[in-house]
C-alpha cells in the first residue's frame, strides 16, 4: 500500500483512546479566545525560569492534540480552499483516486454519518444539495477545516492527499459521474440478493396487484 | 399460556399456583387480573402532568375520565401552539398548574403556555447549546422532555447540559455540562428527579462512548455521583450491596473483564431512556445501552454491564441488581425502555415487580427487589432468539442469525430498533393492561471492523430494514401482564414510534408516523376497536398526556414533528436510493416523505363546552 497512509494515520490498528479528560471542549474554545487576547506566554516569562517554561510548553502540546479533536464550530466562510487550485483537475474523475477516496470513507469513519451517500447523522452526499459547496475545493475545505453543524475537522488526521481524494470519492457520489472513472468494488455490504438466487420475474404480471396492500 | 404454567411447574412450586393455572386456561378475559401500580410511585390524578412518564411508575395513566369511550369522538381542537421547529420532537409536554411546559428539539427551546389563556406564550428559554452538537446525534436531534419539581424545570440539551429553570419567571437557576460532544456525547433523555436528585445519562453508544448515569444535586446541579456502565466495580458503584440473583452477573470487575483489554473504555451503555423510582424500597431503575461497536466479533465476552437493567440506591447510586437482557448484544439492543412499576400476583401472591417491554422483543417481569425475571414472553415477532432461559436469566441465542463479518445474514427479525424502541408504553389499572406501541421490522446485516475515532461513529455494520411478516410495520398491542400474553393488537402500516397514554375513561390514545392521532377502546372486550382519529400537519413520534384544564375540563394534548431515527427521512431529507442511510432505516421508511411532512405543533384537543 501507498507510503502516505503508513506514515500518517493507522486506522486499521488498535483503537487509540481519545486521551481527553472532562470537559476539553468548553475550557478550550475559552482558552483559545483568551490566547487571541494576549500573547500567552508573556506573563509566565516575567517570573518563571526554564523549567516553568518548559512546564507550559509541555501543557501547550497536550492542548495542541486536544484541538484536534474538538467539535469546536467554525463559521462557515473560514474554511476557503482557494478555486482554481490544480490538484482539483487532477483528483476529479481520477479512477485511481476515486477509489482510493472510498476506501478511506470507510476507514474514517465518514459512511458513519453519511452511510453510502443516502445520509444518517450528517447530510446526504448523494443528491444535488451541497450546503457548503459542491466543488472539489469546497468540499476538501468541508473535509480539512469541518463545517460548523457537526462536520468535523480532519487536518492533522489525514494527509492533504486523503482529503483530496475523498473528495473525489464525494463528488462522485452525485450528479453524473464518468462510468469509466468509477470503482466497480462495492464497498458496502451487498444489498440485493444476487440473480443467480433470485426468481426469475414475469415481464407481464398474471394477478392484479392486491387492491389494498402495502407496497414493498 | 399451557406451556408456560408447565414450564414454571417444572421448579418447585406452589398448590396455589397450579390453581391459578388452570384459572387461566378458562376464558377469562373481562377480569380484571389484579395488576395495580406501585402505590407509592403513583400519586393519585391531581389534574396534572409533571414528568413525561406521569408518575415514578412511569405507568402514563390520567385518571381523568370526563371523555370517555362514548364521547370520544366529540373531541374538538381546543388550541394549537406551533414550536417553530422542524425536527422530530419525542417530548411530552408538562402541565402544571395553570401552565403547560414544552421542550423542543435541538437548539432545544423550552416554552411556557398560560393555560388559562388558550395557551399563550408566556416565556422562551433558550439555551443555545453547541450546534456541532447536531453533528454528533446519531439519530436526529430530538429531546425526550422536562421534568417539574419544586417550582423548577429541569431539562437537558443536545451538547450535554443540565438545566434548572425557575418554572414561573423561566429563568436560569443553574446549568451544569456534563456531557463531552468531543468524545461523541450527547444528551437527549428526559432527567428524572427524585429525593433531591436530577438524574441524566448520557446518549452517543453508536460513537464509542463509555456510558453514565449521573444524579446531580437539585438545589445546586453540583455531581453527587457518577456510575458507569462499564469498568471497575468502583466506577460501576458496585459494592458489597450489589447482590445479583443470576449468577453471570457475580465476581469482581466484571464491567473490565467481559471484554477484549481496554475496549471497555469506549464500550457504550449509554443510559439515554427512562428512569423509574420506588419511593418505598428508594430504589431507581433504568436500562443501559448497547455494547460499541455495533460488530460484535470485536469485543467477545458478555461486555458487561450494557444492554441490561440496574437497580440502584439513589442516595449513594450504589447497584442492588442487574440483569443483562442481551448479554454480548449482537443487534444495537439497547435496553433503555421503560420499566413500570407494578404489584402484581406471581405465584399467587401479590408482588413489586417491574414490567419491561425489551428491545430484544421480550416483555420481562422482574422483580424489584431482586432482579428475578418470573416471565419473558415475546410480544413481536422474533426470530433471532429463542426465548428466555428463566434458570438462568439467559436468552437463548439463534446460532444462525448472528453477523459474521465477511457477509451478509439475512432475514434478522427484530431490527437493531428492536420490537420496540424507545418510545413509551402506557399501563391502566383500571383494565390492568399495558398498552404498547411498537414496530413489527426486519434486517440484513453485513457486519465489518469498526475504527475508533473519537467523536465519530463506531459501528462497523451495514443494515437494510423492511417489514415484517404480514407487511405491516408497527403494531400496538394490549398486554396483560399476569398472564404474559397479548390480549388484542392493531396492525399500523408504518411502525409506531410514538409513546401511549391511557386515561380514567378507558380510552387509550396513541399517534401514527404519518399523523394519525388515533382513540382506543382500552377494554379486554373492545378488541381495540377505533374510536376516533384525527390527520395532523405531521407525523406524530412524541408523547401524548392529559390534563385538567384551569376550566375543569379534561385535555388530551400532542405534539406533532415527525424525526427520529424511524422519521429522519422526511426530517433530514434523506436519500432513500441508498438503503443503508441512517442505519438501515431509511431503507424501511422510504414511503414516509409522500405520506407526511416536517412540523413541530402543539395540538390541544377537549370536549365541546
Amino acid at each position: 500500500m501507498s507510503s502516505p497512509f503508513r506514515n500518517s494515520f493507522l486506522p486499521r490498528a488498535l483503537p487509540s483512546l481519545h486521551a481527553g479528560r472532562g470537559r476539553g471542549w468548553v475550557r478550550l474554545s475559552k482558552r483559545r479566545f483568551a490566547s487571541l487576547a494576549h500573547p500567552p506566554l508573556a506573563p509566565p516569562l516575567q517570573g518563571g525560569g526554564f523549567i516553568a517554561l518548559a512546564f507550559l510548553l509541555a501543557l501547550a502540546g497536550c492542548d495542541r492534540e486536544q484541538r484536534d479533536m474538538n467539535g469546536q464550530p467554525k463559521a462557515e466562510t473560514a474554511a476557503f480552499v482557494p478555486r482554481g487550485d490544480p490538484r482539483s483537475a487532477e483528483y476529479e474523475n481520477n479512477a485511481f483516486h476515486i477509489a482510493q477516496g472510498q476506501k478511506w470513507f470507510g476507514w474514517f469513519n465518514c459512511s458513519g454519518c453519511h452511510f453510502h451517500g443516502g445520509g444518517g447523522m450528517g447530510p446526504p452526499l448523494m443528491d444535488d444539495q451541497w450546503r457548503y459547496g459542491g466543488r472539489m475545493e469546497d468540499i476538501v475545505a468541508s473535509i480539512l477545516y469541518g463545517r460548523p453543524n457537526g462536520m468535523p475537522d480532519w487536518r492533522n488526521k489525514i494527509t492533504e492527499q486523503q482529503a483530496w481524494e475523498l473528495a473525489a470519492y464525494v463528488k462522485s457520489l452525485s450528479a453524473h459521474p464518468r462510468q469509466d472513472a468509477l470503482s466497480a468494488r462495492a464497498d458496502e455490504m451487498s444489498n440485493t440478493e444476487p440473480q443467480t438466487l433470485q426468481e426469475r420475474q414475469k415481464v407481464v404480471p398474471e394477478t392484479k396487484a392486491q387492491p389494498s396492500g402495502e407496497e414493498n | 399460556m399451557r406451556h408456560a404454567c408447565l414450564r414454571i411447574l417444572r421448579k418447585p412450586s406452589i398448590a396455589a399456583f397450579m390453581l391459578l393455572c388452570s384459572a387461566f386456561a378458562a376464558p377469562l378475559a373481562a377480569q380484571h387480573n389484579g395488576a395495580r401500580p406501585a402505590a407509592a410511585a403513583s400519586p393519585p390524578e391531581d389534574g396534572q402532568w409533571t414528568m413525561p412518564s406521569r408518575d415514578y411508575a412511569s405507568t402514563r395513566y390520567s385518571g381523568l375520565n370526563q371523555i370517555t369511550r362514548s364521547n370520544v369522538r366529540n373531541l374538538k381542537l381546543a388550541f394549537t401552539f406551533d414550536t417553530l421547529n422542524r425536527k422530530g420532537h419525542e417530548a411530552a409536554p408538562i402541565v402544571v398548574g395553570n401552565m403547560m411546559y414544552l421542550t423542543t428539539p435541538y437548539p432545544n427551546h423550552v416554552w411556557a403556555l398560560d393555560l388559562s389563556k388558550g395557551g399563550r406564550a408566556v416565556w422562551v428559554f433558550r439555551p443555545h447549546p453547541a450546534p456541532a452538537s447536531q453533528g454528533i446525534a446519531c439519530c436526529d436531534v430530538v429531546n425526550r422532555g422536562a421534568m417539574y419539581a419544586n417550582g423548577r424545570l429541569f431539562f437537558t440539551t443536545l451538547d450535554g447540559e443540565v438545566f434548572a429553570i425557575d418554572a414561573k419567571s423561566g429563568h436560569q437557576v443553574w446549568r451544569n455540562k456534563i456531557g463531552d460532544i468531543s468524545k461523541g456525547e450527547t444528551i437527549t433523555m428526559s432527567p428524572l428527579v427524585a429525593e433531591g436528585k436530577v438524574l441524566v445519562g448520557n446518549s452517543g453508544g453508536e460513537m464509542g462512548v463509555r456510558g453514565w448515569l449521573a444524579a446531580l444535586d437539585a438545589g445546586t446541579g453540583r455531581l453527587a455521583w457518577k456510575a458507569y456502565s462499564t469498568g471497575p466495580d468502583k466506577d460501576v458503584l458496585i459494592g458489597p450491596s450489589f447482590k445479583p440473583y443470576y449468577a453471570s452477573d457475580r465476581g469482581a470487575d466484571l464491567g473490565v473483564h467481559t471484554w477484549p483489554a481496554e475496549a471497555w473504555k469506549i464500550g457504550g451503555g449509554t443510559v439515554w431512556g427512562w428512569i423509574s423510582y420506588d419511593p418505598q424500597l428508594k430504589m431507581i431503575y433504568y436500562g443501559t445501552g448497547n455494547p460499541g461497536p455495533w460488530n460484535a466479533q470485536q469485543r467477545p465476552g458478555d461486555n458487561k454491564w450494557t444492554t441490561g437493567v440496574f437497580a440502584r440506591d439513589i442516595a449513594t447510586g450504589q447497584a442492588r441488581w442487574f440483569y443483562q437482557s442481551s448479554p454480548h448484544d449482537l443487534f444495537d439492543h439497547d435496553d433503555i425502555n421503560e420499566q413500570v412499576l407494578l404489584d402484581m400476583p406471581i405465584h399467587g401472591r401479590m408482588t413489586p415487580v417491574l414490567v419491561r417491554p425489551g428491545r430484544n422483543g421480550y416483555m420481562y417481569v422482574i422483580d424489584r427487589r431482586t432482579g428475578q425475571v418470573y416471565s419473558a414472553e415475546a410480544y413481536g415477532f422474533i426470530n433471532s432468539m429463542d426465548g428466555v432461559d428463566l434458570a438462568t436469566g439467559r436468552v437463548r441465542m439463534v446460532k444462525e442469525k448472528a453477523p459474521k463479518e465477511g457477509r451478509v445474514i439475512r432475514n434478522i427479525c427484530p431490527t437493531a430498533s428492536g420490537v420496540k424502541d424507545w418510545n413509551p408504553s402506557a399501563f391502566s389499572p383500571r383494565t390492568g393492561l399495558l398498552y404498547v406501541p411498537h414496530e413489527n421490522m426486519c434486517m440484513d446485516e453485513g457486519v465489518f471492523e469498526a475504527n475508533y475515532i473519537a467523536g465519530t461513529p463506531y459501528v462497523g455494520a451495514d443494515v437494510k430494514m423492511y417489514a415484517g411478516p404480514g407487511g405491516h410495520r408497527g403494531v400496538f398491542t394490549a398486554w396483560d401482564p399476569v398472564r404474559a400474553k397479548p390480549v388484542w393488537e392493531i396492525k399500523e402500516s408504518l411502525p409506531l414510534w410514538s409513546g401511549a397514554l391511557a386515561t380514567g375513561g378507558d380510552v387509550v390514545f396513541y399517534g401514527t408516523m404519518d399523523g394519525w392521532f388515533k382513540a382506543i377502546d382500552a377494554s379486554a372486550a373492545g378488541g381495540g376497536r377505533l374510536l376516533w382519529q384525527v390527520r395532523l400537519d405531521s407525523g406524530i413520534i412524541s408523547q401524548p398526556v392529559s390534563y385538567r384544564g384551569p376550566d375543569g375540563r379534561q385535555y388530551v394534548a400532542v405534539v406533532t414533528g415527525v424525526g427520529g431515527w424511524a422519521g429522519a427521512i422526511v426530517s433530514a431529507q434523506l436519500d432513500p436510493r441508498d438503503p443503508t442511510a441512517a442505519l438501515g432505516m431509511v431503507n424501511a421508511m422510504r414511503d414516509l416523505p409522500g405520506r407526511t411532512k416536517p412540523g413541530g405543533t402543539l395540538y390541544v384537543f377537549a370536549l365541546p363546552k
